[in-house]
């Protein structure tokens, strides 16, 4: 098939950017999205023109590294789909396709359709993590875990930290990915001693990197590759309303 | 070149114990005056760098992705070996030992092997203690399959997403360590050479992926991480960035690298679907444990699977190995796949492809049952081949993997380059020439978590050079070397992307060194290789400019490592005159196609010496002793 490609170009943070125009002739439905824009680019590297800058890197939709707003929607048209997996038989001939780069203050642009993402390793410093060293771990059967538990705490944990929920927010907030990382923990009997820290942790380095606030609007829900629900940021809410009122503000 | 293994004497299941108590200490409050630099941020790199920094070293760990949390190690799908025996069904650090050294077809070192069985049990616990999420029973203890090969079941997973599971532990780990300031962590930047002074390995040079600045660092230790070379075939289920310059600069620059030509093809991948094709994706060997593989018996036979009745089905792998089947190891699966398809029974685009049936499982267990098992894979499958899984059956064929070649290194995961450290993936010490499934995952951990963390501490004890800052001429010539060569990048001005210079090498490797090699094909593709590179530093183009971000610039850099590793790959491979574990050489082989080993003559590791650019490199041995598990013709009959 044969279709048309809006680009969101931008040479760095700084310039103003602009959607550029280019054809992708003889396009197979078999492949995959990226697939398409390397050929587009190994067209532009021979007719000598700078080719499109965009992250990826595994392809098969666990790094989270690639991203793309594509007709409006993160990742695509598919559902629970990433880019790198979305295919071309998701259009048809014909098509004209606008690509452009996450939006969000907290994930300024590098170049093109590439952004800095640097905002959400931040937040998981802030607070993301269990404190155990490396060593004296008791037998890992000493602690039991129910399964339901175990299986809602690793729905949370599938996030793969790509920044759909973020560019897919009209506030582009981060609740999403911050609700996710704390409901891993909360649902775990490790993640119970510093239950409330966290989260307090979590949610005002979220603050502080400028991502705004929850109105739900679900946007990030229907974005997220992962299918990660939004019931995560209720959650998140009241563990942060009770660690507020205890006083245990991080 | 020095291969002393330095493997500590007496049993081999106390050899670690003793070794621990042998090494020399570093005193708590001197640590923080190492500073240590970490390459990579995988599964191996990020738990090194975690753990070091909690010991009290000075830790910076690099990363060429955005996040140290996107290193390829999240790939990874099935599960994570240990000698828990939570099953009481056998299972002991010996077995888990004995099946290793097996499995790797006795190409490596039994006392890393041990070890690496002994720490296994640590891993989960040190996993769960962090948050790991692994499946569980509804009682609450740990679930556990059987996996790739191994008749016990000790794999620990986490639904199809083990690898990200464990690699987000790590992460988290790591982030703990980079907010209370003991690791700097430096994302989007390439380490592109190690820095030699007076043959003492003192730092690294980085380039900056966004606004291509390079930068120079000096370090008491290097320790790569960086990962696997199979990208060298191109077409891989690597990660699209996954390359192997780290440890080709380092063999330039003097390290040795052992066994090149030993690389793991996976044998259920989805199928090459058309010349557009950036990567390959791979389907948890998980789904041997239920699904039947099988090909039409008759060649050419291009009826739709269901009209096939199952007198007229080879199902090859339960006929050829009855008592492992479909859980054959990797080798052996795949090289029968080949096999059936050379044969003509080949299914799918071009030929190349064996069906893997869940048909008799849903029958047996019910589609809800598979669903809950393999939903995800299901999916993924649908996604990418827009065919459903739950009424045919999947195509697979076997796909470049993993790597077991690497950077030689001792039983302190030193190299034989002084200050050099190498650690998971990016060496070659424990999975011999096959490396049985949920093995990878269990390495990369117990080198970062459990064993550099000690052995790294002996190394500083012994080891006192004197300080060096970056100002010395070996950081200044280095970086001019580096420099040089992107601008050489930049001016060829050629007709032809890296891109497509890497997919011509990746055929001549996929053709003449992949699943089956024979001594004329390696010969022509040491005649190819080396005309494909010189016609690259002619006729390569690079758009845009070397001071910001530029991934087709990346990519040339990458290209051009692989268009020499290839060649050293392809010279491993014509001299080890034997088959053994994923390297099958046509001309040994018995009369049904099974692998001959030559132990006579190639039981030792190869470990090539760079010699420079115009010279051979010299290959040395490290002999292979085997006290514990006696050799013996693999079989799986």
């Amino acid at each position: 098939m044969n279709l048309t490609l809006k680009v969101w170009r931008q040479d760095g943070p700084n310039d103003a950017g602009r959607l550029e125009t280019y054809d992708a002739p003889d396009v197979s439905p078999d492949m995959s999205f990226l697939e398409m824009l390397d050929v587009v680019n190994e067209r532009l590297i021979n007719e000598g023109r700078t080719p499109i800058e965009f992250d990826h890197d595994c392809r098969e939709g666990i790094c989270g590294m690639c991203s793309l707003v594509i007709n409006g929607v993160p990742h695509g048209p598919q559902r629970a789909t990433t880019t790198c997996q979305l295919h071309m038989r998701s259009f048809k001939d014909g098509d004209t396709i606008a690509i452009e780069p996450w939006r969000a203050k907290a994930f300024p642009v590098v170049k093109d359709l590439v952004v800095d993402r640097s905002s959400f390793d931040r937040i998981i410093q802030a607070g993301g993590y269990a404190s155990v060293n490396t060593g004296g771990a008791p037998d890992a059967n000493a602690m039991l875990i129910g399964k339901e538990d175990a299986d809602t705490a690793f729905d949370a944990a599938a996030c793969i930290g790509c920044g759909a929920c973020v560019a897919a927010c009209p506030n582009a907030s981060a609740m999403l990915f911050v609700a996710a990382k704390v409901a891993h923990y909360a649902h775990l009997p490790q993640g119970q001693p510093e239950r409330d820290r966290r989260t307090v942790k979590m949610v005002n380095s979220m603050d502080a990197e400028g991502f705004g606030n929850c109105r739900n609007y679900y946007e990030c829900e229907a974005a997220c590759p992962k299918e990660i629900p939004v019931k995560f940021i209720g959650n998140m809410n009241r563990d942060f309303i009770k660690a507020v009122a205890a006083g245990n503000e991080g | 070149m020095n291969l002393d293994a330095k493997i500590p004497s007496g049993p081999v299941a106390e050899a670690w114990d003793k070794h621990r108590f042998d090494l020399k200490l570093v005193n708590p409050a001197n640590k923080r005056k190492f500073k240590v630099l970490v390459v990579g941020s995988g599964l191996a790199g990020g738990s090194a760098a975690a753990t070091m920094a909690e010991l009290g070293y000075d830790v910076d760990c690099f990363c060429f992705q955005d996040s140290p949390r996107r290193a390829h190690s999240i790939a990874a799908q099935g599960g994570i070996n240990a000698a828990k025996n939570y099953q009481n069904d056998g299972d002991s650090v010996y077995r888990l030992f004995y099946d290793t050294v097996k499995g790797g077809d006795f190409r490596s070192r039994e006392a890393n092997v041990y070890r690496l069985a002994q720490v296994s049990a640590n891993i989960i616990d040190q996993c769960v203690a962090q948050g790991v999420p692994f499946a569980r029973e509804y009682g609450g203890q740990l679930a556990n399959r059987s996996f790739g090969g191994a008749q016990v079941s000790r794999t620990f997973y986490a639904r199809g997403a083990t690898g990200q599971q464990l690699l987000l532990g790590c992460y988290a780990a790591l982030s703990r360590q980079i907010e209370m300031g003991a690791v700097k962590m430096h994302t989007r930047t390439e380490m592109l050479d190690i820095v030699v002074a007076d043959g003492i390995t003192r730092g690294i040079i980085t380039r900056n992926l966004t606004t291509g600045k390079i930068e120079r660092w000096a370090g008491d230790a290097v320790v790569l991480a960086t990962g696997g070379y199979v990208n060298v075939f191109y077409l891989s289920t690597n990660a699209m960035g996954c390359n192997v310059t780290a440890a080709w600069r380092a063999h330039k620059r003097g390290a040795g690298f052992a066994n090149p030509c030993f690389t793991q093809i996976h044998p259920t991948c989805i199928p090459v679907s058309g010349d557009h094709q950036s990567k390959l994706t791979l389907m948890s060997e998980s789904l041997r444990n239920d699904g039947r593989v099988w090909v039409p018996a008759k060649p050419g036979d291009q009826r739709p699977p269901s009209q096939i009745p199952d007198n007229e089905r080879d199902y090859y792998l339960e006929r050829k190995y009855p008592s492992f089947g479909n859980l054959s190891p990797r080798d052996i699966a795949s090289r029968a796949a080949k096999e059936a398809c050379d044969d003509g029974k080949g299914v799918g685009p071009g030929n190349r492809g064996v069906y893997l049936d869940f048909r008799d499982s849903i029958q047996r267990l019910g589609a809800e049952v598979v669903k809950q098992r393999y939903g995800n894979l299901f999916d993924m499958y649908q996604r990418i081949t827009d065919e459903n899984p739950y009424e045919l059956p999947m195509r697979i064929y076997p796909a470049p993997h993993y790597t077991i070649g690497g950077l030689w290194v001792d039983y302190n995961l030193h190299s034989n380059q002084p200050g050099l450290h190498v650690i998971g993936e990016a060496n070659f010490s424990d999975h011999g020439a096959n490396r049985l499934g949920a093995s990878a995952l269990m390495q990369g951990l117990a080198d970062g978590y459990f064993v550099l963390p000690y052995t790294i501490g002996n190394f500083f004890a012994t080891h006192k050079p004197e300080p060096i800052t970056t100002d010395h001429p070996a950081f200044r010539e280095a970086e001019s070397e580096i420099n040089a060569r992107l601008q050489r990048f930049m001016t060829i001005g050629g007709s032809r992307s890296p891109e497509s210079f890497h997919r011509e090498l990746g055929r001549i490797m996929w053709e003449k060194c992949g699943m089956a090699r024979n001594r004329a094909g390696l010969e022509e593709a040491l005649q190819k290789i080396p005309e494909l590179r010189e016609e690259f530093w002619n006729n390569v183009k690079v758009i845009g400019t070397e001071r910001s971000l530029n991934m087709t610039l990346e990519q040339a850099g990458r290209v051009a490592d692989f268009l020499e590793f290839g060649e050293t790959m392809c010279r491993d491979a014509l001299l080890r005159e034997e088959s053994c574990g994923g390297h099958f050489r046509e001309e040994y082989q018995t009369e049904d196609g099974e692998a001959v080993r030559n132990d006579d003559d190639f039981a030792h590791a190869a470990v090539w010496e760079w010699k420079g650019p115009n010279e051979e490199p010299v290959r040395h041995q490290e002999e292979m002793t085997f006290e514990n598990v006696k050799l013996a013709t693999r079989s799986y009959k």
